[in-house]
């Protein structure tokens, strides 16, 4: 038999790993709530679990998402992960081959060159010494990779590497040494038994002046013992992410997804998170407001270890820049509000008092503004002139009494409250029988798209007037005036609107673009769902947005949020205007030429405008 | 009788003996930007609350910076957390993360996050 003592720390490292891993992996599947199980149920033993698979190599031995945001950063986690995987894989066929069954012992693999001392002696030995060896040269690169990027993150293209916890430490100092350590102790042993390739062999020759006797023993030693702490400290450090992000991957692709609570598929994102730090270099906490505490990378590491701070779960602008920016595709925003979910008292109910009333008219459109635009009371007056202007009989749902849509409190965890809003609201829309839901607010708009339950189709108003152009209810002249766009990012990130807006601004003036767009927009800074930073942090924030978007000197910046447009006119730089207001002093109207002119209200527009 | 949206308070005498003053200081480490209310009331005028019943942001406020709890948990439930308020402050209030804290402190309900 092919034994030393020096494999018993690996074999009792990996022992530990896979006792670990497969405990853990059964307690959160178990934690998986009802349809996230029903889903798993229906789609395990589908074609989905083939191109799982496929992801599975493409993401987590490849990394081709990390690959595609930095070349360098990917090619390291490539070369260690996907490395790693054909030397155990290749490793394993060698060993196989050279004991002439495929039920060898298992740690022959792992230490195959001490125990194969008489060189080629099996089935394509050279080549497979070529390979081994070309392989391990691959890891030994991206591990250097590794210890420069600890050294100097910003040549990798990031500014700040993460902090690290103690089994990280662990963790990681462990798996700089294994590679070293493994090609120093095949290289003794090439140098006294000539089984090397060209890199240990090479390596042996050189070191024929040394006790390489004497020294053998010790590093294959020291091999096995790096390899035990590596183990160890796996499912406690960052590097648990290994073996999570496999089981995220089918899981999303057998249809499990997030829900309002905390699951056990919350559980599986952050053990997933391998603390890259990109989502630190997209969050604008950090690089415009110097905030370097509360993205989510330190957000799921507190998570994850049990301490995290109310302070820290409720920094966070809730912008979504980071989980776009995650390689991983963590769910990073919908995890922090689970996370600041608050409890419920059964049958309690807050809103009462407040007495809504029904729609007794029969409208085609039910128009809800929203909190914020009763601050920005032109957004209120375009709208109505836009509906006039297009023939539309609508309801003004919360034009006198209205109340919240509910997304607020339930950005701040209190989900129960937000429901009591949601079912008050919804009866007064199903109240109007009408056939489409506008709304001015991308907050709301979101809100009524994934928390209620409505019988009608909901419109964000640039998507309802690219409709009314369509059918040719509205005409609009152009303007001449150059335009920039700020996505917002509920209208944008939160719902994947970019294109209505964007259409019906090109119909008024010439839309230019800004070097932060779409999915790299940037937050206003006015953000309802951090209740920490203060009116000097947002207006950071805020400023430096501005900057970007005001790069191209353009005539107007236009927006379709109330809440952005208030935050972004008081920078004091550029004209704001929501797309609203700039459709409603641009429409053409054949039929009443002369009642637009006399239209009182609209002249301030006119006069703002120039 | 027609109901104004307010009413007549009682005088109120600050009793120091009894007047918590303690917990408006922990207010202000958590939300700095409390101490420049001037009691302006145009958070209340604006409250998408208020629409609907007498409820009184600035009130609230006040009542908690003299140290007088009772009914005020009550009283902040009535909030949405819209946010109006926040936006109207002439001081830069962030009224919003005041309303927030004063839930969390004030609840009977022992606002922990959800077991994990
Ligand atoms: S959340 Fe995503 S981007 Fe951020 S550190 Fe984790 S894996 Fe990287
Ligand atoms: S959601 Fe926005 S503010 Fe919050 S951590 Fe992510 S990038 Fe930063
Ligand atoms: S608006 Fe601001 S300053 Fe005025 S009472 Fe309200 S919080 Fe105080
Ligand atoms: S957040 Fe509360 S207090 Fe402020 S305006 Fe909205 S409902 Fe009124």
């Amino acid at each position: 038999m092919n034994f030393h003592p020096f494999i018993l720390p690996f074999s009792l490292g990996a022992i530990v790993l896979f006792a670990i891993i497969i405990y853990k992996y059964v307690s959160w599947i178990k934690k998986l709530d009802r349809k996230q199980k029903y889903f798993v149920n229906k789609n395990m033993f589908t074609f989905k679990t083939i191109q799982a698979t496929g992801e599975v190599i493409r993401e987590a031995l490849i990394h081709r998402n990390i690959y595609k945001k930095n070349p360098v950063l990917g090619y390291m986690h490539m070369s260690l992960a996907f490395g790693w995987f054909l030397l155990i894989v290749v490793g394993k066929t060698e060993s196989s081959f050279y004991a002439g069954t495929f039920f060898e012992e298992p740690w022959l693999a792992i230490f195959f060159r001490y125990f194969a001392r008489e060189p080629h002696e099996y089935f394509m030995a050279t080549q497979f010494t070529f390979i081994m060896d070309f392989l391990l040269l691959v890891v030994l690169s991206g591990v250097l990779l590794a210890i420069i990027k600890r050294m100097r993150s910003k040549f990798m293209g990031m500014k700040k590497a993460t902090k690290h916890s103690t089994f990280d430490r662990i963790a990681l100092s462990a798996l700089w040494w294994i590679f070293p350590l493994r090609l120093l102790a095949e290289s003794t042993t090439a140098a006294i038994t000539g089984n090397g390739g060209f890199l240990t062999g090479s390596l042996g020759n050189l070191m024929s002046g040394l006790p390489v006797q004497a020294l053998e023993l010790p590093l294959w030693w020291a091999y096995s013992t790096v390899l035990f702490a590596f183990f160890v400290a796996l499912p406690f450090s960052r590097y648990m992410h290994i073996p999570t992000e496999v089981i995220l991957i089918f899981l999303r692709k057998w249809g499990a997804t997030a829900g309002e609570q905390y699951s056990g598929l919350s559980d599986i994102q952050i053990n997933a998170c391998s603390r890259c730090g990109i989502c630190i270099d997209a969050c604008q906490l950090n690089f415009a407001a110097d905030i370097n505490n509360v993205q989510s990378v330190y957000f799921i590491r507190d998570t994850r270890y049990h301490n995290l701070t109310d302070d820290i779960a409720n920094n966070c602008l809730l912008c979504g820049r980071c989980t776009e920016a995650c390689p991983v595709g963590i769910e990073t925003t919908l995890i922090r509000q689970q996370m600041r979910n608050k409890a419920e008292i059964p049958g309690k109910h807050y809103y009462d008092y407040a007495d809504v009333p029904d729609c007794n008219s029969k409208p085609e459109v039910v128009y809800f503004a929203g909190c914020m635009s009763h601050l920005t009371p032109s957004i209120i007056i375009s709208m109505k002139k836009i509906f006039d202007a297009a023939g539309v009989k609508y309801w003004f749902m919360d034009e006198e009494k209205g109340l919240c849509c509910g997304r607020p409190m339930r950005q701040q965890g209190f989900v129960q409250q937000s429901k009591d809003l949601i079912s008050k609201n919804m009866r007064m829309i199903h109240s109007s029988g009408a056939k489409v839901l506008v709304t001015s607010c991308p907050i709301c708009y979101k809100s009524f798209r994934d928390e209620y339950v409505l019988e009608i189709p909901v419109l964000h108003h640039t998507e309802y007037i690219e409709k009314l152009i369509d059918s040719g209810k509205l005409e609009l002249k152009n303007s001449g005036k150059s335009i920039v766009y700020h996505d917002p990012c509920e209208l944008g990130r939160g719902c994947n609107v970019y294109d209505a807006p964007r259409a019906v601004l090109k119909e008024i003036g010439e839309l230019r673009t800004s070097e932060l767009e779409k999915e790299n927009s940037l937050c206003c800074g006015g953000s309802l769902s951090n209740s920490v930073i203060d009116l000097a942090t947002q207006t950071k924030i805020r400023d430096h947005g501005l900057e970007v978007l005001t790069a191209s000197k353009p005539d107007i910046l236009a927006t379709a949020c109330p809440l952005c447009k208030k935050s972004l006119v008081h920078g004091n730089k550029v004209i704001v205007k929501d797309i609203a207001e700039i459709v409603a002093v641009n429409i053409v109207n054949k039929k009443q030429p002369k009642k637009v002119q006399t239209a009182k209200n609209m002249n301030e527009f006119e006069v703002s405008y120039k | 009788m027609k109901n104004w949206g307010f009413k007549i308070s009682k005088p109120r005498v600050l009793d120091f003996d009894t007047a918590n003053l303690d917990a408006y200081n922990r207010l202000i480490e958590k939300v700095p930007s409390a101490h420049r209310c001037l009691m302006c009331g145009a958070c209340t005028a604006t409250c998408t609350a208020n629409l609907h019943t007498t409820f009184n942001f600035r009130n609230c406020h006040l009542m908690f910076r003299r140290g007088q709890f009772e009914g005020l948990a009550e009283e902040l439930d009535k909030c949405m957390l819209c946010g109006k308020c926040k936006l109207v402050c002439p001081r830069g209030v962030n009224t919003r993360a005041i309303i927030y804290n004063l839930r969390i402190v004030l609840s009977d309900l022992n606002y922990k996050k959800i077991e994990l």
